[in-house]
């Protein structure tokens, strides 16, 4: 499972794919990048005539890399996309600064335990001047998804 | 430990993630974590890992996939703790 092909095997598209590359991966922790557009569907709405990143798009990006690419390492070739599923269950985080149009933000996930089969991690996000962003803890599972 | 000690201390570790305090309150060997205390599947992760770190054993897969009730996580943490 390298870098490149984990972005691939996300089960995301456009325009709610958060994670542009993965810069550092090991069974510890990742870190990966995602840069805003200048038109994100959600700056329309977020705020009137004043677009700045929901809160809730900044745990959206670093749960897609904090767990979701995070996980699907950590399950080494266990993932197949049209099998399993995976969800976010829990998250707690304390925003520090705005994330505004075009800006480039990093996120550095470390595992807390991965055990059956969910994900517990610390996440933290920084801006292009390694400003602290974002900080908090979230959690996934994933699981077989079942067609009832 | 006898039965009593081990069901108090289990209770004192559901009862964070218990969603459905009435079935707290009427908890005994037959209370189903999902079924009756509504404790979703990644908190049941939770539970078992705090089942671990309590009586100081390891939960295998197989082990954790049968502690859904309150009679389960008996059985299976009095046979841990004889293994030791």
């Amino acid at each position: 499972m390298n870098k490149e092909n984990i972005i691939q095997k996300l089960p995301y598209t456009k325009p709610f794919l958060f994670v542009d590359e993965i810069i550092e991966i090991d069974d510890i922790h990742i870190k990966g990048a995602y840069t805003f557009l200048q038109d994100e569907y959600f700056y329309k709405g977020h705020f009137k005539d004043n677009p700045i990143t929901p809160g809730v798009i900044l745990t959206e990006c670093m749960a897609q890399i904090g767990m979701a690419c995070f996980g699907i390492y950590l399950l080494k070739g266990e993932w197949n996309q049209a099998k399993n599923g995976i969800a976010i269950t829990s998250s707690d985080m304390n925003f520090y600064k705005p994330v505004y149009p075009t800006e480039k933000v990093v996120v550095i996930a470390e595992k807390e335990y991965f055990r059956f089969n969910k994900l517990k991690c610390k996440v933290a996000m920084y801006n292009s001047e390694d400003i602290l962003v974002a900080k908090g803890i979230v959690s996934g599972m994933t699981f077989i998804k079942n067609d009832e | 430990m006898n039965k009593e000690e081990l069901l108090s201390k289990l209770k004192a570790i559901i009862t964070p993630y218990v969603q459905n305090e009435e079935g707290l309150k009427n908890l005994n060997i037959h209370t189903d974590f999902i079924k009756d205390l509504e404790i979703n599947s990644a908190n049941l992760v939770d539970v078992v890992l705090d089942v671990e770190d309590e009586f100081d054993i390891e939960i295998d897969n197989e082990s954790m996939e049968k502690m859904l009730t309150v009679e389960a996580s008996i059985a299976i943490i009095e046979s841990k703790l004889q293994e030791k």
